[in-house]
């Protein structure tokens, strides 16, 4: 167990260094950068005129399809990582059975595909 | 041990703090930053108790793909967030009746853990203990557990079907390229040839 967590152990490392140089990228510009606010300069930047509206605005519902269609085949991808590292150790009795349970698995997703696809859901307007 | 011991204790720190957060963060956007945080932590929880698989499902699908999504719909509600908070109070009876039931179910869940542990501990485990987190899975997932992985599809073609059914408006009047219409254009349905007398014109 310790010896399976010391392979984490350069994740570790890294993780550190990078939120001391994240750490070090807030802090020393607050204290060795000269500080001259006005509302001008502390004021949102958009493109050289003034900012005329708020940042948030209402997004295309198109992109939160194109994001949660993309997270299902994310999800469909997560299942296949299992299936392909340990189908060659199975016994050839479950082998078989679980080759095809994933293929069922993946037809059942390309009825869904060819559906969105009929449907023109990854045309862009 | 003692390091895991402190990885652990530093963690579920991290994580509960982040997620209490994720509720008193006033900006939402901050909020799904927290969310972000307690998915992280969440899966170093993971990989401390060696389920390495998980872990990484849990940065690729929740950081990669949940908290985005949750970032686009936080965006894409155009509503006055203080005005939200207004009902809050409203809301609370049921809030808190919610919190109740699931403080509850995973009471229920913990003692029938802590009362069923010496049974447990009889029976010879499934999986050789000495099997990665990945393999263990892998080994019963498509065989012993095929039901709910075929369940596991079938919500997945629900939720397809179910986003694209309720967010596909095709707009009226966008003009697009049809390929096959275009290739298959004739030439005098295309052109025309006019004889147009000196100094008449056409119109």
């Amino acid at each position: 167990m310790t010896e399976f967590l010391l392979e984490y152990l350069p994740i570790l490392i890294f993780f550190g260094i990078a939120s001391a140089m994240g750490i070090a990228f807030l802090v020393l510009p607050a204290l060795i950068a000269p500080s001259d606010p006005d509302p001008d300069k502390t004021a949102a930047y958009e493109c050289g005129f003034n900012a005329f509206e708020d940042a948030r605005i209402k997004f295309d519902v198109r992109f939160y399809l194109v994001a949660i269609l993309f997270i299902i085949f994310d999800l469909e991808v997560a299942f296949l990582f299992p299936w392909a590292a340990t189908l060659i150790e199975m016994p050839d009795a479950t082998r078989a059975f679980a080759f095809f349970s994933m293929l069922v698995f993946l037809g059942i997703l390309t009825v869904g595909f060819i559906y969105e696809w009929r449907k023109g859901a990854l045309e862009w307007e | 041990m003692i390091l895991q011991a402190i990885a652990f204790w530093i963690l579920a720190g991290v994580a509960v703090s982040a997620a209490f957060m994720v509720v008193a963060a006033r900006n939402p956007v901050r909020s799904v930053m927290w969310l972000i945080l307690t998915f992280f932590t969440t899966a170093g929880l993971f990989v401390l108790i060696g389920a390495e698989f998980l872990a990484m499902l849990l940065v690729v699908v929740y950081v990669g793909a949940v908290a985005v999504l949750f970032l686009f719909v936080v965006m894409m509600l155009d509503v006055d967030f203080v005005e939200l908070k207004q009902g809050f109070l409203q809301y609370m009876p049921v809030g808190a009746l919610i919190a109740l039931i699931m403080l509850a179910e995973m009471a229920f869940v913990g003692a029938s853990w802590a009362a069923s542990r010496g049974e447990a501990a009889a029976q010879p485990p499934a999986i050789p203990v000495s099997a990665s987190n990945i393999e263990a899975i892998g080994a019963v997932l498509y065989t012993e557990y095929v039901y709910f992985f075929q369940a596991a599809g079938m919500v997945l073609l629900v939720a397809m079907i179910g986003a694209i059914v309720l967010t596909l408006r095709h707009r009226e009047g966008v003009k697009r390229q049809d390929i096959g219409k275009q290739v298959g254009r004739k030439r005098d349905e295309a052109v025309e040839l006019v004889d147009i007398e000196q100094g008449e014109g056409i119109g």
